[in-house]
Protein backbone atom coordinates (compact mmCIF):
# COMPACT_ATOMS: atom_id res chain seq x y z
CA UNK A 1 0.00 0.00 0.00
CA UNK A 2 1.60 3.24 -1.25
CA UNK A 3 1.22 6.25 1.49
CA UNK A 4 -1.20 7.91 -1.58
CA UNK A 5 -3.50 4.66 -1.27
CA UNK A 6 -3.26 5.14 2.60
CA UNK A 7 -4.25 8.67 2.32
CA UNK A 8 -7.09 7.95 0.23
CA UNK A 9 -8.25 4.99 2.13
CA UNK A 10 -8.15 7.06 5.54
CA UNK A 11 -8.90 10.87 4.35
CA UNK A 12 -12.28 10.91 5.72
CA UNK A 13 -11.58 10.03 9.44
CA UNK A 14 -8.61 11.88 9.78
CA UNK A 15 -10.58 15.15 8.23
CA UNK A 16 -13.65 14.43 10.30
CA UNK A 17 -10.44 14.02 13.17
CA UNK A 18 -9.14 17.30 12.17
CA UNK A 19 -12.28 18.94 12.61
CA UNK A 20 -13.04 18.32 16.10
CA UNK A 21 -9.08 18.62 16.78
CA UNK A 22 -9.85 22.69 15.71
CA UNK A 23 -13.24 22.48 17.34
CA UNK A 24 -11.18 21.29 20.55
CA UNK A 25 -8.92 24.02 20.52
CA UNK A 26 -11.11 26.89 19.18
CA UNK A 27 -13.09 26.13 22.27
CA UNK A 28 -10.18 25.35 24.37
CA UNK A 29 -8.39 28.82 23.45
CA UNK A 30 -11.71 30.83 24.36
CA UNK A 31 -11.74 29.39 27.72
CA UNK A 32 -7.85 29.91 28.46
CA UNK A 33 -8.43 33.78 27.68
CA UNK A 34 -11.44 33.80 29.53
CA UNK A 35 -9.72 32.32 32.34
CA UNK A 36 -6.52 34.03 31.58
CA UNK A 37 -7.67 37.28 32.39
CA UNK A 38 -10.03 36.71 35.47
CA UNK A 39 -7.66 34.93 37.14
CA UNK A 40 -4.43 37.16 36.41
CA UNK A 41 -6.53 40.12 37.39
CA UNK A 42 -7.91 38.85 40.72
CA UNK A 43 -4.20 37.64 41.44
CA UNK A 44 -3.51 41.28 41.37
CA UNK A 45 -5.76 42.28 43.82
CA UNK A 46 -5.49 44.11 47.01
CA UNK A 47 -8.32 41.86 48.89
CA UNK A 48 -6.38 39.33 51.00
CA UNK A 49 -9.36 36.48 49.63
CA UNK A 50 -9.80 36.82 45.94
CA UNK A 51 -5.60 37.03 45.71
CA UNK A 52 -5.86 33.31 47.22
CA UNK A 53 -7.88 32.03 45.30
CA UNK A 54 -5.84 32.74 42.05
CA UNK A 55 -3.28 31.52 43.44
CA UNK A 56 -4.69 28.43 44.41
CA UNK A 57 -6.16 27.99 41.27
CA UNK A 58 -2.86 28.68 39.63
CA UNK A 59 -1.14 26.38 41.48
CA UNK A 60 -3.51 23.85 41.32
CA UNK A 61 -3.30 24.00 37.64
CA UNK A 62 -0.08 24.61 36.58
CA UNK A 63 1.70 22.02 39.82
CA UNK A 64 -0.01 19.15 37.98
CA UNK A 65 -0.29 17.39 35.11
CA UNK A 66 -3.17 18.10 32.13
CA UNK A 67 -4.13 14.43 31.94
CA UNK A 68 -4.99 13.93 35.54
CA UNK A 69 -6.97 16.86 35.16
CA UNK A 70 -8.59 15.51 32.18
CA UNK A 71 -9.62 12.36 33.86
CA UNK A 72 -10.98 14.33 37.03
CA UNK A 73 -13.04 16.66 35.25
CA UNK A 74 -14.22 13.28 33.00
CA UNK A 75 -14.30 10.24 35.42
CA UNK A 76 -14.61 11.95 38.86
CA UNK A 77 -16.42 14.83 38.94
CA UNK A 78 -19.51 12.81 38.02
CA UNK A 79 -19.60 11.29 41.25
CA UNK A 80 -19.89 14.61 42.69
CA UNK A 81 -23.18 15.06 40.46
CA UNK A 82 -21.49 17.13 38.02
CA UNK A 83 -21.94 14.99 34.56
CA UNK A 84 -20.25 16.64 30.96
CA UNK A 85 -20.02 15.16 27.88
CA UNK A 86 -16.62 14.39 26.66
CA UNK A 87 -16.90 16.95 24.09
CA UNK A 88 -17.23 19.56 27.16
CA UNK A 89 -15.38 17.87 29.11
CA UNK A 90 -12.35 17.79 26.71
CA UNK A 91 -12.00 21.71 26.31
CA UNK A 92 -12.52 22.39 29.70
CA UNK A 93 -10.09 20.57 31.17
CA UNK A 94 -7.25 21.86 28.36
CA UNK A 95 -8.70 25.58 28.83
CA UNK A 96 -8.68 25.77 32.49
CA UNK A 97 -5.05 24.16 32.89
CA UNK A 98 -3.86 26.52 29.87
CA UNK A 99 -5.79 29.39 31.54
CA UNK A 100 -3.49 28.93 34.62
CA UNK A 101 -0.29 29.46 32.63
CA UNK A 102 -2.34 32.54 30.84
CA UNK A 103 -3.27 34.55 33.69
CA UNK A 104 0.81 34.54 34.55
CA UNK A 105 0.84 36.08 31.29
CA UNK A 106 -1.63 38.75 32.41
CA UNK A 107 -0.19 39.32 35.33
CA UNK A 108 3.39 39.57 34.02
CA UNK A 109 2.55 41.88 31.56
CA UNK A 110 0.24 44.12 33.77
CA UNK A 111 3.44 44.41 35.79
CA UNK A 112 5.25 45.51 33.01
CA UNK A 113 3.50 48.41 32.33
CA UNK A 114 5.58 51.39 33.21
CA UNK A 115 4.31 53.00 36.72
CA UNK A 116 4.32 56.32 34.95
CA UNK A 117 1.34 55.39 33.32
CA UNK A 118 -0.75 54.40 36.10
CA UNK A 119 0.49 57.64 37.44
CA UNK A 120 -0.48 59.72 34.38
CA UNK A 121 -3.84 57.90 34.48
CA UNK A 122 -4.26 58.89 38.77
CA UNK A 123 -3.22 62.52 37.31
CA UNK A 124 -6.39 62.47 35.19
CA UNK A 125 -8.69 61.15 37.54
CA UNK A 126 -9.50 58.48 36.48
CA UNK A 127 -11.41 55.98 38.83
CA UNK A 128 -9.51 52.37 39.46
CA UNK A 129 -11.35 50.47 36.86
CA UNK A 130 -10.84 52.99 33.85
CA UNK A 131 -7.34 52.85 34.43
CA UNK A 132 -6.97 49.56 33.78
CA UNK A 133 -9.08 48.57 31.32
CA UNK A 134 -8.34 52.42 28.96
CA UNK A 135 -4.72 52.56 30.49
CA UNK A 136 -2.82 49.40 31.44
CA UNK A 137 -4.51 46.33 30.23
CA UNK A 138 -4.38 47.76 26.10
CA UNK A 139 -0.39 48.24 26.66
CA UNK A 140 -0.32 44.95 28.65
CA UNK A 141 -2.11 43.20 25.69
CA UNK A 142 0.84 44.20 23.56
CA UNK A 143 3.31 43.40 25.78
CA UNK A 144 1.72 39.70 26.03
CA UNK A 145 0.48 39.10 22.65
CA UNK A 146 4.32 36.98 21.89
CA UNK A 147 4.23 34.88 24.80
CA UNK A 148 0.25 33.63 23.91
CA UNK A 149 1.45 33.00 20.54
CA UNK A 150 3.70 30.27 21.89
CA UNK A 151 0.96 29.45 24.80
CA UNK A 152 -1.65 28.77 21.86
CA UNK A 153 0.63 26.32 20.24
CA UNK A 154 0.54 24.60 23.88
CA UNK A 155 -2.88 24.49 23.72
CA UNK A 156 -3.59 23.01 20.39
CA UNK A 157 -0.82 20.04 21.38
CA UNK A 158 -2.55 19.65 24.65
CA UNK A 159 -6.39 19.11 22.73
CA UNK A 160 -4.45 15.69 21.38
CA UNK A 161 -4.92 14.08 25.05
CA UNK A 162 -8.70 14.56 24.93
CA UNK A 163 -8.48 11.70 22.67
CA UNK A 164 -8.10 9.91 25.97
CA UNK A 165 -11.47 10.16 27.18
CA UNK A 166 -12.69 9.38 23.57
CA UNK A 167 -13.49 12.68 22.22
CA UNK A 168 -12.92 11.31 18.14
CA UNK A 169 -10.10 14.32 17.66
CA UNK A 170 -7.49 13.66 14.91
CA UNK A 171 -5.61 11.76 17.59
CA UNK A 172 -8.09 9.29 18.13
CA UNK A 173 -8.95 8.64 14.47
CA UNK A 174 -5.11 8.23 13.91
CA UNK A 175 -5.09 5.71 16.90
CA UNK A 176 -8.14 4.16 15.63
CA UNK A 177 -6.66 3.58 12.23
CA UNK A 178 -3.10 2.52 13.56
CA UNK A 179 -4.98 -0.23 15.22
CA UNK A 180 -6.64 -1.11 12.40
CA UNK A 181 -4.10 -1.35 9.62
CA UNK A 182 -0.83 -1.46 11.76
CA UNK A 183 0.47 1.29 9.60
CA UNK A 184 1.86 3.34 12.67
CA UNK A 185 4.49 5.44 10.48
CA UNK A 186 1.60 6.56 8.10
CA UNK A 187 -0.60 7.22 10.59
CA UNK A 188 1.26 8.87 13.49
CA UNK A 189 3.50 10.84 10.51
CA UNK A 190 0.40 12.08 9.34
CA UNK A 191 -0.60 13.55 12.44
CA UNK A 192 2.03 15.39 13.02
CA UNK A 193 2.11 16.72 9.43
CA UNK A 194 -1.45 17.99 10.26
CA UNK A 195 -0.56 19.00 13.88
CA UNK A 196 2.49 21.20 12.64
CA UNK A 197 0.00 22.45 9.88
CA UNK A 198 -2.50 24.03 11.46
CA UNK A 199 0.45 25.77 13.61
CA UNK A 200 2.13 26.75 10.92
CA UNK A 201 -0.37 27.78 8.45
CA UNK A 202 -3.35 29.05 11.01
CA UNK A 203 -1.83 29.78 14.22
CA UNK A 204 1.24 31.67 13.57
CA UNK A 205 0.51 33.92 11.01
CA UNK A 206 -2.83 34.69 13.05
CA UNK A 207 -0.93 35.89 16.13
CA UNK A 208 1.85 37.74 13.69
CA UNK A 209 -0.92 39.31 11.98
CA UNK A 210 -2.61 40.08 15.53
CA UNK A 211 0.91 41.58 16.83
CA UNK A 212 1.45 43.93 13.35
CA UNK A 213 -2.17 45.31 13.76
CA UNK A 214 -1.46 46.02 17.25
CA UNK A 215 1.76 47.66 17.02
CA UNK A 216 0.61 49.90 14.10
CA UNK A 217 -2.09 50.84 16.28
CA UNK A 218 0.47 52.19 19.20
CA UNK A 219 2.23 53.87 16.12
CA UNK A 220 5.54 51.78 16.42
CA UNK A 221 5.22 49.93 12.82
CA UNK B 1 -0.35 55.67 63.49
CA UNK B 2 -1.21 57.24 66.89
CA UNK B 3 -1.37 61.29 65.49
CA UNK B 4 -3.55 63.60 67.68
CA UNK B 5 -6.04 64.69 64.64
CA UNK B 6 -7.76 67.11 66.71
CA UNK B 7 -5.13 69.66 66.06
CA UNK B 8 -5.97 70.04 62.32
CA UNK B 9 -9.01 72.22 61.57
CA UNK B 10 -11.52 70.11 59.58
CA UNK B 11 -11.42 73.08 56.99
CA UNK B 12 -9.90 76.09 56.62
CA UNK B 13 -12.55 78.46 57.50
CA UNK B 14 -12.76 82.30 56.37
CA UNK B 15 -12.07 84.06 53.07
CA UNK B 16 -8.36 83.98 53.11
CA UNK B 17 -7.48 80.55 52.99
CA UNK B 18 -4.81 79.31 50.56
CA UNK B 19 -5.37 77.13 47.80
CA UNK B 20 -3.04 74.82 48.88
CA UNK B 21 -1.73 73.80 52.46
CA UNK B 22 0.53 71.24 53.93
CA UNK B 23 0.42 71.45 57.88
CA UNK B 24 3.21 69.21 59.46
CA UNK B 25 3.08 66.70 56.37
CA UNK B 26 5.57 64.31 57.21
CA UNK B 27 6.59 61.51 54.71
CA UNK B 28 8.63 58.38 55.27
CA UNK B 29 9.75 55.51 53.48
CA UNK B 30 10.48 52.75 56.55
CA UNK B 31 13.31 54.45 58.90
CA UNK B 32 13.90 57.13 55.57
CA UNK B 33 12.01 60.49 56.79
CA UNK B 34 11.68 62.39 53.46
CA UNK B 35 9.47 65.03 54.34
CA UNK B 36 9.68 66.37 58.07
CA UNK B 37 7.15 68.04 59.63
CA UNK B 38 6.20 70.00 55.81
CA UNK B 39 4.43 73.50 56.29
CA UNK B 40 3.38 74.79 53.08
CA UNK B 41 1.17 77.47 51.90
CA UNK B 42 0.60 78.45 48.14
CA UNK B 43 -1.94 81.01 47.51
CA UNK B 44 -4.61 80.87 44.39
CA UNK B 45 -2.85 81.82 41.28
CA UNK B 46 0.91 82.25 42.39
CA UNK B 47 3.23 80.17 41.13
CA UNK B 48 6.06 78.42 43.85
CA UNK B 49 9.24 77.02 42.69
CA UNK B 50 10.59 74.00 44.29
CA UNK B 51 14.54 74.06 44.09
CA UNK B 52 17.14 71.68 45.98
CA UNK B 53 19.31 69.28 46.16
CA UNK B 54 18.48 65.96 45.00
CA UNK B 55 17.06 63.80 46.93
CA UNK B 56 15.83 66.82 49.20
CA UNK B 57 12.33 65.39 48.94
CA UNK B 58 10.89 67.84 45.81
CA UNK B 59 8.96 65.17 43.47
CA UNK B 60 7.92 64.26 46.76
CA UNK B 61 5.57 67.34 47.21
CA UNK B 62 3.99 66.91 44.51
CA UNK B 63 3.47 63.56 44.41
CA UNK B 64 1.91 63.78 47.64
CA UNK B 65 -0.10 66.24 46.43
CA UNK B 66 -1.34 64.38 43.16
CA UNK B 67 -1.72 61.56 45.76
CA UNK B 68 0.39 59.58 44.05
CA UNK B 69 2.59 59.18 47.31
CA UNK B 70 0.53 58.61 51.13
CA UNK B 71 1.29 60.59 53.98
CA UNK B 72 2.10 59.46 57.00
CA UNK B 73 0.91 62.44 59.13
CA UNK B 74 -0.36 65.76 58.91
CA UNK B 75 -3.08 67.11 56.83
CA UNK B 76 -2.82 68.63 53.01
CA UNK B 77 -6.21 70.91 52.42
CA UNK B 78 -6.99 71.72 48.96
CA UNK B 79 -9.09 75.02 49.06
CA UNK B 80 -9.59 75.07 52.71
CA UNK B 81 -11.03 71.16 52.37
CA UNK B 82 -8.50 68.02 53.42
CA UNK B 83 -7.60 65.91 50.29
CA UNK B 84 -6.62 62.57 52.08
CA UNK B 85 -8.94 62.82 55.18
CA UNK B 86 -12.73 63.66 55.34
CA UNK B 87 -14.76 64.42 58.30
CA UNK B 88 -16.95 61.93 60.28
CA UNK B 89 -18.47 62.79 63.94
CA UNK B 90 -16.50 65.84 63.45
CA UNK B 91 -13.19 64.49 63.53
CA UNK B 92 -10.88 63.80 60.59
CA UNK B 93 -10.12 59.93 59.41
CA UNK B 94 -8.70 58.89 56.00
CA UNK B 95 -10.86 59.63 53.31
CA UNK B 96 -12.69 57.07 50.76
CA UNK B 97 -12.00 57.41 47.03
CA UNK B 98 -15.10 59.24 46.07
CA UNK B 99 -13.88 62.30 48.33
CA UNK B 100 -10.15 61.91 46.98
CA UNK B 101 -11.44 62.18 43.82
CA UNK B 102 -13.36 65.03 43.78
CA UNK B 103 -10.79 67.38 45.61
CA UNK B 104 -8.26 65.23 43.38
CA UNK B 105 -10.11 66.92 40.45
CA UNK B 106 -8.75 70.32 41.10
CA UNK B 107 -5.01 69.30 40.41
CA UNK B 108 -3.61 68.34 37.51
CA UNK B 109 0.35 67.41 36.94
CA UNK B 110 3.19 67.13 33.96
CA UNK B 111 6.03 64.43 34.29
CA UNK B 112 9.67 64.49 34.21
CA UNK B 113 9.16 61.51 31.70
CA UNK B 114 5.90 63.02 30.18
CA UNK B 115 3.88 59.78 30.46
CA UNK B 116 1.96 59.95 27.38
CA UNK B 117 -0.34 57.26 26.71
CA UNK B 118 1.58 55.18 23.98
CA UNK B 119 -1.74 53.75 22.51
CA UNK B 120 -3.37 57.03 21.77
CA UNK B 121 -2.67 59.97 19.56
CA UNK B 122 -2.28 63.10 20.85
CA UNK B 123 -5.48 63.99 20.57
CA UNK B 124 -6.48 60.76 21.84
CA UNK B 125 -4.59 61.53 25.12
CA UNK B 126 -5.85 64.84 25.31
CA UNK B 127 -9.54 63.76 24.99
CA UNK B 128 -8.83 60.55 27.25
CA UNK B 129 -9.95 62.69 30.69
CA UNK B 130 -12.30 64.84 29.27
CA UNK B 131 -14.36 61.99 27.83
CA UNK B 132 -13.73 59.23 30.22
CA UNK B 133 -13.73 61.11 33.68
CA UNK B 134 -15.33 64.70 33.33
CA UNK B 135 -18.04 62.52 30.54
CA UNK B 136 -17.84 65.41 28.28
CA UNK B 137 -19.46 64.89 24.81
CA UNK B 138 -16.99 63.93 22.14
CA UNK B 139 -17.47 66.89 20.24
CA UNK B 140 -16.96 69.02 23.21
CA UNK B 141 -14.17 67.33 24.24
CA UNK B 142 -12.12 67.35 20.71
CA UNK B 143 -12.62 70.90 20.38
CA UNK B 144 -11.28 71.80 23.95
CA UNK B 145 -8.83 69.36 23.36
CA UNK B 146 -7.86 70.79 19.54
CA UNK B 147 -7.79 74.72 21.53
CA UNK B 148 -5.28 73.19 24.11
CA UNK B 149 -3.04 71.52 21.44
CA UNK B 150 -3.08 74.94 19.67
CA UNK B 151 -2.02 76.50 22.41
CA UNK B 152 1.45 74.52 22.79
CA UNK B 153 1.68 74.16 19.52
CA UNK B 154 0.71 70.73 18.74
CA UNK B 155 -2.25 70.78 16.57
CA UNK B 156 -0.58 70.06 13.69
CA UNK B 157 0.72 66.48 15.25
CA UNK B 158 -3.08 65.82 16.53
CA UNK B 159 -2.92 62.29 14.90
CA UNK B 160 0.94 61.57 15.93
CA UNK B 161 1.34 58.94 18.36
CA UNK B 162 3.84 60.17 21.34
CA UNK B 163 6.26 57.03 19.66
CA UNK B 164 6.42 59.75 16.70
CA UNK B 165 7.06 63.02 18.30
CA UNK B 166 10.26 64.59 19.63
CA UNK B 167 10.64 64.53 24.11
CA UNK B 168 9.80 68.68 23.16
CA UNK B 169 6.79 67.66 22.09
CA UNK B 170 5.37 65.03 23.89
CA UNK B 171 5.94 67.27 26.82
CA UNK B 172 3.81 69.90 25.06
CA UNK B 173 1.37 67.12 24.36
CA UNK B 174 1.35 66.38 28.08
CA UNK B 175 0.75 69.88 29.83
CA UNK B 176 -2.50 70.16 26.88
CA UNK B 177 -3.67 66.98 28.33
CA UNK B 178 -3.24 68.16 31.90
CA UNK B 179 -4.85 71.44 31.03
CA UNK B 180 -7.80 69.44 29.61
CA UNK B 181 -9.64 68.62 32.70
CA UNK B 182 -9.64 72.06 33.98
CA UNK B 183 -7.61 71.75 36.70
CA UNK B 184 -7.39 75.01 39.47
CA UNK B 185 -3.72 73.90 40.38
CA UNK B 186 -1.08 72.59 37.75
CA UNK B 187 2.24 70.32 39.36
CA UNK B 188 5.27 70.18 36.82
CA UNK B 189 7.86 67.56 38.23
CA UNK B 190 11.31 68.68 36.59
CA UNK B 191 9.78 68.81 32.71
CA UNK B 192 12.59 69.49 31.27
CA UNK B 193 15.20 67.75 32.42
CA UNK B 194 14.68 64.92 30.13
CA UNK B 195 14.94 67.02 27.15
CA UNK B 196 17.71 68.12 24.56
CA UNK B 197 18.69 71.46 25.30
CA UNK B 198 17.48 73.16 22.24
CA UNK B 199 14.00 72.17 22.84
CA UNK B 200 13.65 73.07 26.41
CA UNK B 201 12.43 76.74 25.31
CA UNK B 202 10.18 75.25 23.38
CA UNK B 203 8.45 73.71 26.86
CA UNK B 204 9.24 76.47 29.28
CA UNK B 205 7.53 79.25 26.58
CA UNK B 206 4.41 77.33 27.08
CA UNK B 207 4.74 77.54 30.64
CA UNK B 208 5.13 81.26 30.28
CA UNK B 209 2.05 81.62 28.89
CA UNK B 210 0.23 80.24 30.98
CA UNK B 211 2.01 82.27 33.59
CA UNK B 212 0.58 85.70 32.12
CA UNK B 213 -2.70 84.32 30.54
CA UNK B 214 -4.42 81.53 32.97
CA UNK B 215 -5.12 82.08 36.54
CA UNK B 216 -3.45 78.55 37.58
CA UNK B 217 -2.07 78.35 40.71
CA UNK B 218 1.21 76.40 40.11
CA UNK B 219 4.23 74.22 42.04
CA UNK B 220 6.81 73.67 39.91
CA UNK B 221 10.25 71.36 40.66
CA UNK B 222 12.93 72.95 38.29
CA UNK B 223 16.91 72.69 38.07
CA UNK B 224 16.57 75.42 35.45
CA UNK B 225 17.74 78.54 37.99
CA UNK B 226 17.40 81.46 35.55
CA UNK B 227 13.92 79.98 34.56
CA UNK B 228 13.22 79.75 38.15
CA UNK B 229 14.15 83.54 38.72
CA UNK B 230 11.88 84.80 35.83
CA UNK B 231 8.97 83.20 36.11
CA UNK B 232 8.34 82.39 39.90
CA UNK B 233 6.21 84.43 42.54
CA UNK B 234 8.33 82.66 45.41
CA UNK B 235 10.90 80.32 45.51
CA UNK B 236 11.42 77.20 48.37
CA UNK B 237 14.82 75.93 48.22
CA UNK B 238 14.64 72.58 49.32
CA UNK B 239 17.14 70.39 52.03
CA UNK B 240 16.62 67.39 53.40
CA UNK B 241 13.32 66.81 53.60
CA UNK B 242 12.39 70.66 54.87
CA UNK B 243 12.29 73.98 53.73
CA UNK B 244 15.68 75.29 54.19
CA UNK B 245 14.85 79.01 53.08
CA UNK B 246 12.04 80.64 50.69
CA UNK B 247 11.31 83.97 49.48
CA UNK B 248 10.98 86.22 46.39
CA UNK B 249 13.17 84.99 43.56
CA UNK B 250 14.92 87.76 43.46
CA UNK B 251 15.54 87.63 47.51
CA UNK B 252 16.02 84.22 47.24
CA UNK B 253 18.85 84.25 44.22
CA UNK B 254 20.73 87.37 44.90
CA UNK B 255 20.89 87.61 48.63
CA UNK B 256 19.89 84.57 50.27
CA UNK B 257 20.72 84.06 54.00
CA UNK B 258 21.03 80.81 54.78
CA UNK B 259 24.37 79.08 54.42
CA UNK B 260 23.11 76.07 52.60
CA UNK B 261 20.80 78.06 50.42
CA UNK B 262 23.94 79.75 49.43
CA UNK B 263 26.33 76.82 48.95
CA UNK B 264 23.78 75.27 46.96
CA UNK B 265 23.31 78.63 44.76
CA UNK B 266 27.04 78.56 44.27
CA UNK B 267 27.53 74.98 43.39
CA UNK B 268 24.51 74.91 40.63
CA UNK B 269 26.32 78.43 39.31
CA UNK B 270 29.73 76.98 38.83
CA UNK B 271 27.67 73.54 36.90
CA UNK B 272 26.68 76.19 34.64
N1 LIG C 1 9.52 54.71 46.56
C1 LIG C 1 10.55 55.08 47.35
N2 LIG C 1 11.06 54.23 48.24
C2 LIG C 1 12.08 54.58 49.05
N3 LIG C 1 12.66 55.79 49.04
C3 LIG C 1 12.19 56.70 48.17
C4 LIG C 1 11.11 56.40 47.28
N4 LIG C 1 10.86 57.50 46.53
C5 LIG C 1 11.74 58.43 46.94
N5 LIG C 1 12.55 57.96 47.92
C6 LIG C 1 13.59 58.71 48.61
O1 LIG C 1 13.03 59.91 49.10
C7 LIG C 1 13.97 60.96 49.04
C8 LIG C 1 13.36 62.16 48.34
O2 LIG C 1 13.05 61.80 47.01
P1 LIG C 1 12.53 62.84 45.95
O3 LIG C 1 12.28 62.10 44.71
O4 LIG C 1 11.40 63.63 46.53
O5 LIG C 1 13.80 63.80 45.78
P2 LIG C 1 14.00 65.01 44.79
O6 LIG C 1 14.28 66.19 45.64
O7 LIG C 1 12.89 65.09 43.83
O8 LIG C 1 15.35 64.59 44.04
P3 LIG C 1 15.78 64.74 42.51
O9 LIG C 1 16.29 66.13 42.36
O10 LIG C 1 16.87 63.73 42.35
O11 LIG C 1 14.58 64.45 41.67
C9 LIG C 1 15.20 60.41 48.34
O12 LIG C 1 16.15 60.09 49.32
C10 LIG C 1 14.70 59.15 47.68
O13 LIG C 1 15.71 58.19 47.61
MG1 LIG D 1 12.68 64.75 41.73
Amino acid sequence: MTYVEFLQAHSGRMIDGTIITVYQFLLSTVVAIGIAILFGLMKLSKNLAVRSVAIIYIEIFRGTSLLVQLFWIFFVLPLFGIHLDKFTAGFLAVGLNMGAYGAELVRGAILAVPQGQWEAAIALNMSSRKRMWRVVLPQAFVIMLPPWGNLIIEILKGTALVALISVTDLMFEVRQININTFLSIEAFGTAIIIYYLIARLFVTPVMRAFENAMSRKIGRA
Amino acid sequence: MTEDMSQYPLRLDGDDFPMVRFQKVTKAYGSLVVLNQLDLDVSAGEMVTIIGPSGSGKTTVLRMLMTLETINSGVIYVEGEPLTHMERDGRLVPANSAHIRRIRSKIGMCFQHFNLFPHMTALGNCMEGPVQVLRLPRKEAEERSLELLEMVGMAEKRDQHPSRLSGGQQQRVAIARALAMRPKIMLFDEVTSALDPEVISEVTNVIRRLVDTHNLTMLMVTHQMGFAKEISDRVCFFFDGSIEEQGSPAKLFETPERERTKQFLNAVLEAN
